[in-house]
């Protein structure tokens, strides 16, 4: 079903909230990543706050969605998402990456009820939804499972020998999402190792694949509601995002894949975030 | 003496004793298991016969999984299935499994804490002639490594069968070790077994060493102590079938009623069993612990018997290390 106008709204400033916190925690925990984060945003803002089927105060639900995320150190915007759909306080997001914290720097099952795998070192996540997914189909369970990729992860084997099983398994309850956000650390994507055409790649090894703009909340929930109807193949739905997404100063800079900004840099960040550089009227400028 | 308590055959010694690869125990014990509980899965890299995986496949076809020549996808894969409530036993060659897909099984299976159950096998130098490449020497000391995982080295077909049962049961991360060749049958059903026990096969009257082996080459250790004792020197063998956790309590007795040590292992000694009876016995007991295993190199082609023969892992192997180590 399509978004009214209504929800989409809601989700843009859901999105708004989410981008601060992440600005907030990586300034406060000193190291991390910033742009993928920032860009995948909107994403988690319509998974948490309309896609999946979840209980916040109860995780472990069975009849949920996973959702799973792949290229665990774009983590804060999981954490950031998760803590404004009410899985723990967003006090608590100023723990990233502090000893003790449940907020490790890349994501631990075991440490924090919600995030379903624990992940970091890439291509992984496909691999593990499809085992998810595999295992729903055996025991005839309707829970759907959601994966999000990073585009420079599709650099790693281990991805394309998960995208080979899930096409021979015909795996239609699992859902790929590639962040395309044509970064990685070393440079732009088409530098460091092109993947390009990325589409065709997935379309020849068998998936149903969608392309759409990862910050229109329409398209990407559209996306999402498509996948589910095709059921001879997986869908991945690549994602078209602008890294850094909502601070003009750092979007599409790929330096600010692996940093954070510096308190002084995050006032004028939240501000250009809250006011998309002093062109939008904004009760916090 | 064999000891009375460790029930072995009464084949023991005999040459006729019947042989078994120890990974026919993998496929008789995932069938045992798999008629127990319909959550075991068995996932396959494309070596369904030589891994024994398809004893599974024939009674359960659909609770096997081939994952073709990606061994990678099958550890992660397995992560998957455990996550959402299957208990899957993972299928390969050591030297892929958990060679290839290490940091999968470090990531998604230990650090994530799934009891998947990586299987792996053709370990050691008794693979034969396919030669180094698929002769893992280093699993052990991999695995061994990883907080959580335990780590089982059986010693014969029957004991590889209740390892595998009771991997099957414990919940928890779990590597087990195979090998290729045909080796003896020397344990019996009434043999007790229990992860992270150690036994005492064999005890001379008067032990002055204690053989401390793991896997097929417990039986040569005991053959070893034989032969020992008949020319008067007196030993106790410990076989180990549990790596990690170790049984440091029986250890630590053998070691103080010998005062010497010698392990026995096909595997590197650096890092592997005999490290972690070293480390075991330099923090609680120490006495002179002398590794016999590969000594820093690869394998070669060979046969099985050959091998460990020149890898010094042969009956008189054994007795001529123990030998040197008793006449400092």
């Amino acid at each position: 079903m399509a978004l009214v106008e209504k929800e989409v709204l809601f989700l843009e400033k859901k999105a708004e909230e989410i981008r601060e916190t992440i600005i907030t925690m990586l300034v406060a925990a000193g190291s991390g990543h910033t742009a993928g984060p920032l860009g995948m945003a909107d994403m988690f803002s319509a998974f948490y706050f309309h896609i999946l089927k979840h209980d916040p105060k109860n995780p472990e639900w069975d009849e949920r969605d996973w959702l799973l995320l792949s290229n665990g150190h774009t983590v804060p915007v999981r954490y950031a998402a998760m803590a404004h759909a009410g899985y723990f306080p967003v006090s608590e997001t100023s723990t990233l990456r502090k000893l003790g914290s449940r907020l490790q720097g890349h994501p631990e099952r075991t440490r924090l009820p919600g995030l379903e795998t624990t992940s970091g070192p890439l291509g992984e996540g496909l691999s593990q939804a499809a085992g998810i997914a595999y295992a729903f189909r055996m025991d005839g369970k309707k829970n759907h499972v959601y994966v999000v990729m990073g585009d420079g992860e599709q650099d790693e084997g281990n991805v394309w020998e998960a995208v080979m099983w899930v096409a021979k398994e015909k795996l239609s309850n699992l859902t790929a999402i590639i962040d395309r956000n044509n970064i990685q650390i070393d440079g732009m994507t088409e530098a460091v190792m092109p993947l390009e055409s990325l589409s065709e790649k997935y379309r020849a090894f068998g998936w149903h694949v969608l392309e759409v703009n990862g910050h229109d909340m329409h398209a990407f929930v559209e996306a999402c509601e498509e996948a589910k109807t095709i059921v001879e193949k997986p869908t991945v739905i690549i994602a078209h995002t602008i890294p850094g997404k909502g601070v003009p100063d750092i979007e599409f800079d790929y330096h600010w894949h692996g940093k954070t900004p510096s308190a002084e840099e995050a006032k004028t960040f939240l501000k250009e975030l809250r006011t998309m550089k002093g062109s939008v009227p904004h009760e916090y400028s | 003496m064999i000891t009375s308590e460790s029930k072995l055959s009464a084949e023991v010694f005999d040459s006729a004793i019947t042989k078994k690869a120890t990974r026919d125990g993998f496929g008789t014990g995932t069938v045992r298991l798999g008629k127990e509980d319909e959550r075991i899965v068995v996932l396959c890299a494309d070596l369904k016969e030589s891994t024994r995986a398809e004893v599974f496949e024939k009674e359960f076809p659909n609770r096997f999984i081939e994952v073709g020549i990606a061994e990678q996808n099958m550890a992660a894969l397995a992560a998957g299935l455990g996550l959402a409530g299957k208990i899957p036993f993972i299928t390969s060659y050591a030297a892929f499994s958990p060679g290839r897909n290490y940091e999968q099984i470090r990531t998604t299976i230990a650090l994530n804490q799934v009891p998947v159950k990586v299987m792996g096998m053709h370990a050691g130098v008794s693979v034969g002639p396919d030669g180094a490449t698929h002769q893992m020497l280093e699993d052990i000391g991999l695995m061994r490594m990883l907080p959580g995982m335990v780590v089982i080295n059986p010693a014969d077909a029957i004991e590889a069968e209740k390892a595998v049962v009771a991997a099957g049961k414990n919940g928890l991360p779990t590597y087990i070790r195979f090998g290729r060749a045909p080796v003896p049958v020397f344990t019996t059903e009434e043999t007790p077994f229990e992860i992270g026990k150690a036994q005492v096969l064999w005890r001379s009257e008067r032990p002055k060493v204690t053989l401390m082996a793991t896997g097929a080459v417990s039986h040569t250790a005991l053959m070893a102590a034989r032969a020992l004792d008949a020319s008067g020197i007196g030993s106790i063998v410990l076989h180990v079938h549990t790596i990690k956790p170790l049984d440091t309590a029986a250890v630590i007795a053998c070691a103080k009623e010998t005062g010497e040590v010698v392990t026995i292992e096909e595997h590197q000694v650096a890092g592997g069993f005999g490290s972690a009876i070293a480390e075991c016995l330099g923090s609680h007991y120490p006495v002179p612990v002398t590794r016999v295993g590969i000594q820093d190199e690869f394998g070669q082609s060979g046969t099985p018997d050959e091998l460990l023969e020149h890898y010094g892992l042969s009956v008189t192997g054994i007795v001529q290390s123990v030998q040197r180590v008793l006449s400092k």
